[in-house]
């Protein structure tokens, strides 16, 4: 049966692909909240806030690529809540076909997906003024990290997809995931925070994810962040896949 | 056709279906206290029960989505618990709300489970049962723009690709207009005609008497009866001559007014 596992995998993948292309919409609302976040912080908190560098702008964008993801990572929820109970995710069950596809295909259409929405939320920097000295492989570091976050964080949106029971709870999930990086490095220096705040933003996943990017935006050697910031990322993925699966075998047999 | 189907019954011994003392329990809610059925191999039984009997649990145990807590269920002579891959192999669900993607068209629908189910040539596959349901011209159209029949008819050609030998339809006529049911019970009998075996559940008395060879009556979590329509009405008191006058039925009726475009004809014409 798992010979089939690549095969059908990438039928399913093109199905959910598919419903993006016909609703792009949904990649549309992802890039529109992270944007009104940029626009707000650069030209309107932004001159208040001192962050020691030079433009803002290239300060503040990779938060704001955490914050797109962790808001269109619900989307995969989503899909999965409807699939459940439409009836098809159990047509997709009684059929020959390697069970863990169904979920592979929503996390890696998620991928693909957020990975869209990130460019665009960086094209949108550039006309900001968002400038990097960064060189193909730091950008291929970049690249990499968002995309490990983006599967963390997508295997955690699997559990609420299968254990939601309205499609608002499907998408709750992610309200306190897109108020992390306010409580980061990602807008201001954790400096400027009292003390057991910045206790929190300094030991929290997104601090130590933003700095990674933002050392490899600009273009510096890369220190302790990026392998903290793997390390949470690849933890987050750990546990979250694992749980994932546990919730996925209790809900289909 | 029916001796066709009694030489392949006596051609292959083991029943399409045998289940035995199935019992499930939902927490201290006791569905199924040991149910025994069989389904000859090409056969058409319908489970019928009242709400809430169990009939939905029995057809998602028979499809490998939930294990019973006790009992034994054997689908093409594979164990559903023990060879559960080889069990999903040859069969095909039909639930009871269409399990349809809304987004895609309906052709699309079919060649991704012709995909999914690793045919050479989904795309013929797909042709083919558009035309046998008729839904070539609507082929083309978002599913989310058909209407409750056709949507149950899609549901249903899905679940005939790849011609799995054992078919589970859910309630399949729940819902659908007077039309569209004819055109459900039809597809049923085509299913029929070629040696498919249907496990069919119903609580619509007279869906069990014009579709099933044998009919099972699920009730308090067992199968209280088992036989053909001839062996249960031989449970009752014999009947009794009474002149009555015949009148339409409101179904008649209903038919008979809106019949346009001879929907039902073309149906019931393959």
């Amino acid at each position: 049966m798992t010979r089939h596992f690549a095969a059908d995998t990438a039928v399913l993948l093109g199905r959910s692909l598919r419903h993006i292309g016909r609703s792009p919409d949904t990649i549309i609302t992802t890039a529109i909240m992270p944007i009104a976040f940029m626009l707000l912080f650069v030209y309107v908190l932004g001159g208040a806030i001192q962050t020691g560098t030079g433009s803002y702008v290239t300060y503040l964008l990779p938060g704001i690529l955490l914050i797109t993801v962790a808001s269109g990572v619900s989307y995969t929820a989503y899909r999965i809540f409807l699939d459940l109970r439409g009836g098809i995710f159990e047509r997709f069950q009684s059929m020959p076909i390697a069970r863990s596809s169904v979920l592979w295909a929503h996390v890696l259409t998620s991928l693909v997906a957020n990975l869209v929405s990130v460019v665009v939320v960086t094209l949108v920097a550039l006309l900001m003024g968002f400038r990097s000295g960064a060189g193909v492989l730091a950008w291929l570091g970049v690249t990499g990290v968002v995309a490990l976050f983006t599967l963390a964080l997508t295997w955690l949106a699997v559990i609420p997809g299968l254990t939601a029971r309205s499609v608002d709870g499907a998408s709750a999930f992610s309200y306190p995931l897109i108020l992390l990086p306010f409580i980061s490095s990602a807008f201001v220096p954790t400096d400027s925070m009292p003390g057991p705040v910045r206790a929190f933003a300094r030991h929290q996943p997104v601090t130590s994810i933003v700095e990674a990017i933002r050392t490899l935006f600009a273009g510096q050697p890369v220190g302790s962040d990026l392998w903290v910031a793997l390390a949470w990322c690849v933890g987050i993925l750990a546990v979250a896949y694992a749980c994932a699966l546990v919730v996925y075998r209790r809900t289909i047999s | 056709m029916s001796i066709d189907r009694h030489l392949r019954t006596e051609r292959v011994r083991e029943p399409a279906i045998r289940v035995q003392g199935l019992e499930k329990s939902y927490g201290a809610l006791r569905v199924l206290r040991g149910v025994d059925f069989e389904v000859p191999r090409g056969g058409v039984l319908a489970l019928l029960g009242s709400n809430g009997a169990g009939k939905t649990t029995v057809v998602r145990v028979l499809s490998t989505l939930l294990r019973a807590d006790a009992g034994t269920a054997v689908v093409n002579g594979f164990d559903v618990t023990t060879q559960a891959a080889d069990v999903r192999e040859s069969i095909s669900l039909t639930g009871q709300f269409a399990a349809v993607d809304e987004i895609l068209t309906g052709r699309e629908n079919l060649v991704l489970v012709a995909r999914l189910r690793h045919l050479r040539d989904p795309g013929r596959t797909a042709e083919r049962l558009l035309d046998r349901f008729s839904l070539t011209d609507a082929s083309a159209r978002r599913v989310a723009t058909y209407s409750g029949g056709m949507r149950r008819r899609l549901d249903i050609a899905m679940s005939l690709v790849g011609s799995p030998p054992v078919i589970f339809l859910d309630e399949p006529t729940t819902g659908l207009d007077p039309h569209a049911r004819l055109e459900v019970w039809q597809a049923v009998r085509d299913l029929a005609e070629r040696g498919t075996t249907v496990l069919l559940t119903t609580q619509d008395l007279d869906e069990a008497e014009h579709l099933a060879d044998r009919i099972a009556i699920l009730h308090e979590g067992r199968v209280i009866v088992d036989g053909t329509l001839a062996e249960l009405k031989r449970l009752l008191p014999p009947a009794r001559v009474e002149y009555v006058e015949k009148q339409a039925t409101l179904e008649d009726v209903f038919l008979a007014l809106v019949a346009d475009e001879g929907t039902t004809s073309t149906a019931a014409g393959r």
